[in-house]
């Protein structure tokens, strides 16, 4: 992975495949450490899947016995000094967090978070996406109830509509961060 | 939000246009892009999101872009199938954005096969 939003796309797909009708993502960064949170609230795991599921020899799918998604997050939060946790409850949800100083050598890029939730809302039109965005006190927050209010029963993954959120949710974060996470 | 008004007129073009054309049905053709981690790490998100843009700017109908897991060859990835109806199935691999658009004016709005991407081929 080459940018952290392309992990939380990864994250999220997860969530999708969990069933999840709501899916929260947050950035928030406090001084130099920025915390990256995807909540769910799908189908959940099971204590023994939960407690294996950062190792890449777990993984959810079928074509394979490798799951790398996971491992990827963690690993990339722990090289720059910071943490990962993930709580989870059977039929409640899923909560992925990590932690990254943004200060770091290691610190990989965030990328273009607007394609990510594009992408996101384009595969899952029905699940509610909120997005807050907090740098240093700034916040801006976007949420699909609020489009699908305005669209009034016209489709959300219209492709018209994908491109507006994309470029909306890109617009929204250069403006809060103003070049602070880079 | 940053422009609930460019929403609006978004919304008004889409109604215009709603009455020309029902609601999607099997006749679509279907453009599904592979976005498990293999595909994501691989560039599948520029790849999808060429095939939207292409979809948008030329104003297909009757096009839709979809999304799937993986597709078994992750060292393949990005992968993309193309169902258009009644023709057999295409199957991509590698595909690039740039290559994302040459089939949509190749393979989607003119119906030749984009060669070199053809998963037999690579």
């Amino acid at each position: 992975m080459r940018e952290l939003s392309l992990n939380v796309l990864d994250i999220a797909e997860n969530s999708i495949a969990a069933g999840a009708a709501r899916i929260d993502i947050s950035l928030t960064l406090n001084e130099n450490l920025l915390e990256i949170s995807i909540k769910d609230n799908g189908c959940g795991m099971s204590g023994d899947f939960l407690a294996r599921v950062a190792d890449p020899f777990t993984t959810s799918r079928t074509t394979r016995r490798v799951g790398v998604g996971i491992p990827f997050f963690k690993m990339a939060a722990e090289m720059t000094g910071g943490g990962f946790r993930i709580e989870s409850k059977e039929g409640e949800g899923t909560e992925i967090a990590a932690v990254f100083d943004i200060e770091s050598v290691d610190f990989m890029p965030m990328g273009d978070i607007g394609d990510t939730l594009g992408a996101l809302v384009m595969h899952a039109p029905d699940t509610e996406f909120t997005l807050r965005i907090d740098v240093r006190g700034n916040v801006c927050e976007f949420c699909t109830a609020e489009i699908k209010e305005i669209l009034d029963g016209l489709p959300i993954d219209a492709p018209e509509v994908i491109s507006f959120i994309k470029s909306t949710v890109k617009e929204n974060f250069d403006s809060i961060n103003g070049g602070i996470i880079p | 939000m940053k422009s609930i008004e460019e929403l609006k007129a978004i919304k008004a073009r889409m109604q215009a246009e709603i009455n020309t054309r029902d609601a999607s049905t099997d006749a679509d053709t279907r453009i599904v892009v592979g976005m498990a981690t293999c595909g994501i790490a691989a560039g599948a998100r520029p790849v999808l999101n060429a095939f939207l843009e292409e979809v948008r700017n030329k104003r297909l109908s009757g096009v839709r872009v979809t999304q799937t897991g993986c597709l078994g060859m992750c060292k393949l990835e990005p992968m993309v199938e193309v169902f258009v109806p009644g023709k057999e199935k295409v199957t991509y691999v590698k595909v690039t954005a740039d290559a994302a658009r040459k089939i949509v004016a190749d393979h989607i709005v003119n119906g030749s096969v984009v060669n070199e991407y053809v998963i037999t081929n690579v």
